[in-house]
């Protein structure tokens, strides 16, 4: 099944994120950890401003959940320059094992959604998920150089510089991974580059469909649902698509990519990026969590899987699209917590306990020494 | 002999052909690169069926600033050399009448290069 | 094919959902940039006729080019011509300044990569084009010229 619901508590206990200057006046820069000023961070080129971000992310994250880097057993996490080149390089100076994904801007709910696996069944107690981008580096590898006099088409979006991290752990905390959705790649025929809203909007709604299936739940069970960075157009076409399924996302649907920046600052249809769902997730969502806002969350980021040379060769763009569903637990019944949940899950949850009790065994044979 | 006429008329000409320009590109989403090619080649139609120089008599600046001027120049070149020096110029004559623009491009791109690094977009416009 | 179909239909409601530049304030930008560029390319030209008599017409207009392209190669370096392009659209491209800005740009862009394989190397990447096909191009109109 395209979903994986948690036989084990398994937390994000903390999450840190870091912002470039244009993010940092929008409308969520009060949530940001760290808004960084000078966006070259004192570094010679973008790439290398990009992975001292990463890596900033990584420390910091660690530093706020009270950990050592001592106690963190996996870095997983990805972006979106060729080769992750920022995750691995970043890595390097991490001396921690480290497991580079690469879903382009789903990155973030992927390196959750395998972290939190992990985490459940006891191969790490705790892992470290970031992504971040960097708007000029991603734009001189996919778009034009900077200094380059063009017009943007309306339609296109603005790639975020910042990014997020999140511990995932055993230690119990407000915020549990209750379940996981992986996408299926997702093609529409759109090739435009400079739309990639549309592009990626059947991704999201086929793997929400698929999420509310397997959970049995609907949408206005969830305080909130985001996805990642689908852009003002994109998440219209999304409502439109998920109204021809007959789900219909109503006020508690929101875009990572629309609520980054001010309206103001006219960056067309919104933020996109990597970054731009890991800094929301990492800021706004855990912050909304911990206070009791959000009791039920589902983050959809949403990743565009094209290149620049398949775009020139001519080729149409194949999304997908990861989901989280995070779950606030109250600390006052942390034994009980899974009481606070619906019914339905609890018993769902007991069947699938029973029915995966055999291959857990296997995966604690197999579990990784520390 | 400096006349506001010529400026007027540069000032007109030059934008209309920018509009046009504009007008390709928001109903194509034509690229840079193609909108510079294209409108090369027309000044190179222009200059071998001698319309060009009627047209840069008339509109001065207005004809010559745009890549079209650049066009015309390098097909101009050709055809007078080609005239003059035979088989040899059809291939020497266009570089040699757009050497300059071409050589200053360079030179200047080269040393500002080495002067300047790119900075961040300001977000926007 | 089901497949096609759906794509098709995808990409035509796609399509309608698109916001439509306003074309009259883009279109009016693109006119006033392109037509004060090639005024000030007047007044250079009025200006090197006037210092320098001896020249022919066709060297001041070489001149006056140069020295545009100097202009929009500083601009470039310096960070203001892509504010100019993304206000003017085409207004910035048409006039021999985009010319300019295209070898300029990615040639200060790749000086990280280093001197031979970053600028020298991606110079070219935007404006190679046009300097392929205008060469091509002036060769073919020899030709026209040589026979006809």
């Amino acid at each position: 099944m395209q979903t994986y619901k948690f036989k084990n508590n398994v937390y994000i206990l903390e999450g840190f994120s870091m912002v470039g200057p244009l993010e940092g006046k929008g409308p969520l820069k009060d949530y940001f950890d760290y808004i960084i000023q000078d966006d070259t961070l004192k570094e010679k080129t973008f790439e290398k401003a990009e992975r001292k971000l990463l890596l900033d992310l990584i420390i910091n994250a660690v530093d706020k959940a009270g950990l050592k880097m001592t106690d963190i057993d996996f870095f997983i996490g990805g972006d979106l320059l060729n080769q992750i080149v920022s995750s691995s390089f970043a890595a390097r100076e991490l001396n921690l094992p480290f497991i580079g994904l690469y879903s382009a801007c789903a990155t973030m709910a992927e390196s959750l959604a395998i972290g939190g696996i992990f985490v459940d069944n006891k191969i790490a107690k705790n892992i470290v998920a970031s992504t971040c981008t960097h708007f000029s580096s991603a734009e001189r590898q996919y778009r034009f150089p900077l200094e380059l006099g063009n017009q943007r088409p309306p339609t296109a979006q603005w790639t975020i510089t910042g990014g997020g991290a999140s511990i995932i752990s055993n230690i119990p905390s407000k915020i549990r991974i209750n379940a996981v959705t992986f996408g299926k790649v997702i093609d529409y025929g759109i090739s435009d580059v400079n739309n990639m809203g549309c592009a990626m909007a059947p991704a999201a709604s086929s793997t929400i469909k698929a999420h509310l299936e397997n959970m049995d739940l609907k949408v206005s069970d969830y305080d909130i649902i985001l996805t990642g960075d689908l852009g003002k157009l994109g998440s219209e076409v999304l409502i439109d698509l998920m109204e021809h399924e007959n789900i219909i996302l109503g006020q508690n649907y929101s875009d990572c990519g629309c609520m980054i920046y001010d309206k103001t600052e006219r960056v067309f249809m919104g933020g996109s990026g990597a970054g731009c769902s890991a800094s929301v997730l990492n800021s706004y969502v855990l912050y909304k969590m911990k206070k009791g806002d959000f009791k039920r969350v589902l983050l959809v980021s949403t990743g565009a899987l094209m290149s620049t040379t398949t775009s020139q060769q001519g080729d149409t763009i194949p999304s997908i699209a990861h989901a989280v569903e995070l779950v606030y637990v109250d600390s006052n019944k942390s034994n009980a917590n899974s009481n606070n949940n619906s019914k339905k899950v609890k018993s769902k949850l007991n069947k699938s306990n029973k029915i995966k009790s055999n291959k857990h065994k296997t995966t604690k044979s197999s579990k990784i020494e520390k | 002999m400096i006349s506001i006429w010529d400026y007027v008329i540069s000032f007109l000409v030059g934008g209309f052909i920018c509009f046009l320009a504009q007008i390709l590109v928001i109903r194509t989403k034509i690229t840079t690169a193609r909108i510079l090619v294209l409108f090369l080649i027309i000044g190179m139609i222009l200059e071998v069926f001698n319309i060009y120089a009627p047209f840069k008599e008339f509109a001065k600046a207005g004809a010559t600033v745009p890549i079209i001027g650049f066009g015309a120049n390098l097909a101009r070149g050709a055809i007078m050399a080609a005239k003059e020096e035979g088989i040899i110029g059809i291939f020497t004559g266009g570089l040699t009448a757009s050497a300059g623009g071409i050589a200053m491009a360079i030179f200047a791109s080269f040393i500002f290069a080495l002067i300047f690094s790119s900075k961040s977009k300001r977000g926007g416009h | 094919m089901d497949k096609e179909k759906r794509n098709v239909n995808y990409n035509i409601y796609v399509e309608s959902k698109v916001p439509k530049t306003r074309a009259w304030p883009s279109l009016i930008k693109a006119f006033i940039l392109g037509g004060t560029i090639c005024a000030i390319g007047q007044g250079f030209f009025d200006l090197y006729t006037y210092f320098f008599p001896s020249l022919s017409e066709s060297e001041v207009s070489t001149c006056m080019l140069m020295t545009i392209i100097f202009i929009t190669c500083l601009l470039t370096g310096i960070g203001v011509y892509d504010v100019i392009g993304a206000w003017g659209g085409a207004g910035s491209v048409i006039p021999i300044t985009g010319f300019s800005n295209s070898i300029s740009s990615p040639a200060i862009e790749f000086k990280k990569e280093g001197i031979i394989y970053g600028i020298c190397v991606k110079m070219f990447t935007i404006a190679g084009p046009v300097i392929v096909c205008g060469v091509v191009g002036s060769i073919i109109c020899g030709f026209i010229g040589y026979f006809i």
